[in-house]
């Protein structure tokens, strides 16, 4: 499976780098054409302010909304889970408005509040070990969205279909489950275009 | 759960790659370069070429100015603290700030020893002129660096030497052999561990960013090109004839580095950029880049 991760900014070199190791191929996604040539993508981490003025500037709007309706898998995390959100808290607008959720950035505080955990998340076995970087949370979700994990009884991880969202960085550890189970999802999407 | 990991630490710098970080004295400022696409705002009373100009002492900003930016932009927000001068760091860090950078361009209060950054929650970025310096700061708890270039000359020339010699030294110490790696660590003054992590990975254990000096879209991205992961501007944004438009250039230009017509198009009427020094005019004692070494 060949997974693009969308290089506008961000911890692009990680998620390529996890995505290898689970298995997969990755490739920085700085073009809308791209988007032709992979099978799932992700959006990674960074300042959902600045992609998400870069994501509009280059046309990724559009073409991220027509790849995922197409059945095509996207995973977000962190800033990228916020550019996801229907409906976001606060100033910022809403990005892809893809998934029926509604997200608070900085919702732990600042940066002196950003920390590390281990975290259930339904389908992996064991705990994962969780890094939340001023991270966002899911408030609330709509009917059809599935509550992967809580921290402390708020969402920090959810999936719709084809679209999955995690509030911290599976990136950042030595742990490549969460990119497996996202290969996953992209394989299921494949055979299903395929059938 | 634990904070202040260096994994967070680290973490939240490799958050802001491909990105620019725009120093700014006030709330608009702030706003204008959040508008503008910047990953965080550093919050200084004075930018660079302001504090070149003034002389004196350099120090700490205001507070007031730190909240008053904190409160209006929602990215990011950093703030100097002077080489060695603890009190201001947890100062900066008790006001909430993101990111805390030990600065060359503040006048250091102390000429021997860094901060002992490792101690402190919130992370620091430190400058480098050389590979010897960026391991002796991560030593001391960096989770960032950058280049020093030469702060408020809009000159860019002090940066490209810093970011060539550093990337060199990194081919040059993956290609030694593990006995030889002893001696360089000793050569360098660094601890052969840190040494050893550059060696097998051919990079730094940090997000290292290019800063001193940028002053144009084609500047920022140069720096890319030669291996830096974002870039920091000083005064190249405020000290501009149109800050807006130099701002959204530079973001552009920062993350499609490698798009020469795209860097074209955004570099059209941009306007006049800050008034840059040529480097040999300055005085030996008005460099930034030797100080903290």
């Amino acid at each position: 499976m060949k997974i693009g991760v969308l290089a506008l900014q961000g911890a692009v070199a990680e998620h390529i780098r996890s995505i290898e190791q689970a298995g997969g191929s990755g490739v920085a996604v700085k073009r809308t054409e791209q988007l032709g040539e992979i099978d799932g993508l992700i959006i990674p981490g960074g300042e959902s302010t600045t992609i998400g003025k870069l994501m509009r500037k280059y046309g990724f709007i559009e073409a991220i909304r027509e790849f995922a309706q197409a059945g095509k898998p996207v995973f977000g995390t962190c800033a990228g889970l916020i550019v996801l959100a229907e409906r976001l808290e606060g100033a910022e607008e809403p990005h892809l408005r893809l998934m029926d959720m509604t997200v608070a950035r900085n919702a732990f505080g600042r940066q002196r509040e950003s920390f590390e955990t281990d975290l259930d998340v339904k389908g992996i076995d064991t705990p994962l070990r969780a890094v939340f970087i001023r991270a966002p949370l899911i408030k609330e979700v709509g009917p059809e969205v599935e509550v992967l994990s809580t921290y402390k009884g708020e969402i920090v991880t959810a999936r719709q279909g084809n679209l999955l969202a995690s509030s911290f960085h599976p990136e950042l550890t030595d742990d490549f489950r969460l990119h497996s189970y996202f290969l996953d999802m992209a394989k299921e999407a494949a055979e299903r275009a395929r059938s | 759960m634990e904070t202040g990991t260096s994994r967070v630490k680290r973490g939240m710098a490799e958050m802001q790659k491909g990105g620019v970080i725009m120093d700014v004295m006030n709330a608009e400022q702030a706003k204008i370069a959040e508008a503008a696409g910047a990953t965080a705002v550093m919050a200084l009373e004075r930018v660079p070429s302001d504090i070149r100009a003034a002389g004196g002492v350099a120090r700490m900003a205001d507070p007031t100015i730190v909240e008053e930016v904190m409160k209006v932009v929602s990215i990011p927000v950093m703030a100097k603290a002077r080489i060695g001068h603890y009190v201001e760091a947890k100062v900066l860090e008790s006001l909430g700030v993101d990111y805390i950078d030990e600065s060359e361009v503040l006048t250091p209060a102390d000429e021997v020893f860094h901060i002992n950054k490792s101690e402190f929650t919130v992370p620091f970025v430190c400058g480098a002129k050389d590979l010897g310096e960026a391991l002796r700061r991560i030593q001391e708890g960096a989770s960032m660096i950058r280049t020093k270039g030469e702060p408020g000359t809009g000159n860019i020339v002090e940066a490209v030497r810093h970011m060539r010699l550093i990337m060199g030294q990194i081919r040059h110490v993956q290609n030694l052999s593990k006995d030889e790696l002893y001696h360089e660590a000793k050569v360098l003054g660094v601890p052969y561990e840190l040494l050893l992590g550059v060696h097998e990975t051919g990079r730094l254990p940090v997000v290292n960013f290019a800063a001193g000096g940028i002053a144009t879209p084609a500047d920022a991205a140069l720096m890319m090109h030669l291996g830096s992961d974002g870039v920091f501007v000083g005064s190249g944004i405020f000290k501009s004839e149109n800050p807006e438009k130099f701002a959204r250039a530079i973001v552009e230009a920062t993350t499609h580095y490698e798009d020469y017509e795209l860097i074209a198009r955004v570099s059209k009427n941009l306007g006049t950029p800050m008034k840059g020094i040529e480097i040999s005019k300055l005085d030996r004692s008005e460099r930034m880049q030797d100080r903290g070494l």
